[in-house]
């Protein structure tokens, strides 16, 4: 009887209320807060602006912007840069993805792709494409071709890898099956891979398109005669602090514009996986 | 002539590490329009069994003959369905189905009348447009065996196919597919872990051993035609069910002995 071991017990404990660490809000507050998180910033911003504690050079009035921004907008120099900058992303991005769409799949169904690949694309994309800046304009001059390099350079290497993961997310079964409905390697690809694919290729080229974004403005503040980033560069030889907040801001809505639209597009592509 | 008709296994085997086969000296006769069920212990290779007449891997010695021919890869003269329905989910329910159909180059007009013929078959023909997201376990199922039927295969075969559906679409399941198997006439080869399923459905039930897995029993089953639930409560039923299992349980045992 005294050697059997005794059973180990623990001190009584009042069960203590516990929650969930991820908390929900309704509907409304959830507008609510959106709406706070653009127009709190904005009345500090004019506040601080009007309070005269910072100088106007500095830190122009919310309607100070606004009028420069129209000046710019009438005087068509506006219209004129952001169609440059949106050329540039346009050829750039479209580039970069051109290259890594079709790398990434290959990385994510051949074998032989991914460790081929996968090193050197690796270590490339760590290099920070900014500071290939020197070397481009060395190689390919002062002109567009530089500024498109820059932008190839800074997305195409994420994009391949993302991409990669994207093609790679494919169940085996599901290739698997398709094998043994009888379609050969390409109808997989281009029936099977692909469209499973396609969400995740897009939300990599989502997140890709706002580096491309910041990628153009870098170039543009380089060497360059249009351009929103061009814009800024004079705007602050003449201290115009004013053109340089409205600059940001038209920078920052088309930014927002791209987000949405590829957003809308993965909605509408992605519907089946909801 | 008799002998190249038909599924047949000639001293298969497949190791996946050398020296250690998964299955071994596989000799197989199963003639047309045979319903044959495979139980094992977990390890004694039945879906390996079946991933070797798909084609989706090589046997290591021996040969696997669909009438008379040597299966070098996956194709469409053998459907196949797992336990994950496995389905496209970005096609609607008929082009799931026409997706063989697809591939093999059948012309548009012939491909709709097979579908819909198939979904008629399945009970599903009201859901022919729906996304697969939106069907039961049991639906889906049902439409991934449809889409394995497509192509006419010689031979349908079914790695578990009910293992994840709860008990009551289970037995529907297994009466859907005993008519679908006396509508279409394929010959069936069903791997399960599920004794009573196997010889409920089964005309013929092979018990695998395991390391390595070889037949260790080859059982006819003599229930009457058709197999109704009510067969399922006869002495023979439950005779041969329980005779079963101790096969099972003893291939078990041995397996756990050794390990």
């Amino acid at each position: 009887m005294t050697d059997l071991m005794t059973r180990p017990e623990i001190p009584a404990v009042t069960p203590r209320r516990v929650k969930l660490l991820k908390t929900e809000v309704s509907r409304r507050t959830a507008w609510i807060l959106r709406a706070a998180s653009v127009l709190v910033p904005l009345a500090a911003w004019w506040a601080l602006s009007v309070s005269g504690l910072v100088e106007d050079t500095f830190l122009p009035s919310p309607p100070e912007v606004w009028t420069a921004g129209l000046e710019m907008a009438e005087s068509g120099d506006l219209p004129a840069d952001v169609l440059a900058s949106l050329g540039r992303i346009g050829a750039g991005f479209g580039l970069a993805v051109l290259i890594a769409v079709p790398l990434g799949f290959a990385m994510g169904t051949l074998g032989w792709a991914q460790p081929l690949l996968e090193p050197v694309i690796g270590i490339l994309r760590y290099l920070p494409a900014s500071a290939f800046i020197p070397l481009l304009i060395i190689w390919v001059g002062i002109g567009e071709a530089s500024k498109i390099a820059l932008l190839v350079l800074g997305v195409v290497f994420f994009n391949t890898l993302m991409t990669a993961d994207a093609v790679r997310q494919v169940p085996t079964r599901l290739l698997e099956v398709s094998a043994i409905l009888g379609a050969g390697r390409g109808r997989v690809a281009a029936r099977v891979v692909f469209p499973y694919a396609l969400p995740g290729i897009l939300d990599a080229m989502r997140v890709n398109a706002a580096a491309a974004w910041n990628f153009v403005v870098v170039a543009e503040l380089i060497a360059a005669t249009s351009g929103l980033g061009y814009r800024i560069t004079r705007a602050q030889r003449f201290l115009q602090t004013d053109r340089i907040f409205a600059i940001l801001i038209v920078i920052g809505l088309i930014g927002l514009t791209i987000d949405i639209t590829l957003r809308l597009l993965r909605a509408r592509v992605g519907r089946w996986a909801t | 002539m008799g002998d190249v008709t038909g599924l047949r296994l000639e001293g298969v085997a497949r190791e996946y590490v050398p020296g250690q086969p998964v299955l071994d000296g596989i000799d197989l006769d199963i003639p047309p329009g045979e319903f044959v069920t495979v139980v094992g212990a977990s390890g004694s290779g039945k879906s390996t069994l079946l991933c070797l007449i798909a084609g989706l891997a090589r046997p290591t010695r021996g040969r696997v003959l669909l009438d008379g021919q040597e299966v070098l890869g996956p194709g469409p003269d053998r459907g196949m369905a797992f336990q994950t329905a496995s389905l496209y989910p970005w096609r609607s329910v008929a082009r799931n189905v026409a997706f063989g159909l697809e591939a093999l180059g059948v012309p548009k007009a012939v491909r709709a009348e097979r579908v819909a013929w198939l979904l008629e078959e399945v009970g599903l023909s009201r859901y022919a447009s729906v996304l697969p997201g939106r069907l039961s376990g049991g639906q889906q199922q049902r439409v991934s065996i449809a889409r394995a039927l497509a192509c006419q295969p010689r031979v349908l075969l079914l790695d578990e196919p009910f293992g994840a559906l709860d008990v009551q679409t289970k037995e529907d399941m297994q009466l859907f597919i005993r008519q679908i198997w006396q509508d279409v006439g394929t010959t069936v080869v069903m791997v399960t872990h599920d004794v009573e399923e196997a010889v409920f459905l089964g005309q013929r039930v092979l018990v695998l051993s395991s390391d390595p897995g070889r037949i260790s029993q080859d059982i006819t089953v003599d229930l009457p035609e058709p197999r109704t639930l009510e067969v399922r409560r006869s002495a023979e039923f439950l005779a041969l069910r329980a005779r079963v299992e101790d096969l099972v349980r003893a291939e078990h045992r041995a397996h756990q002995a050794r390990v």
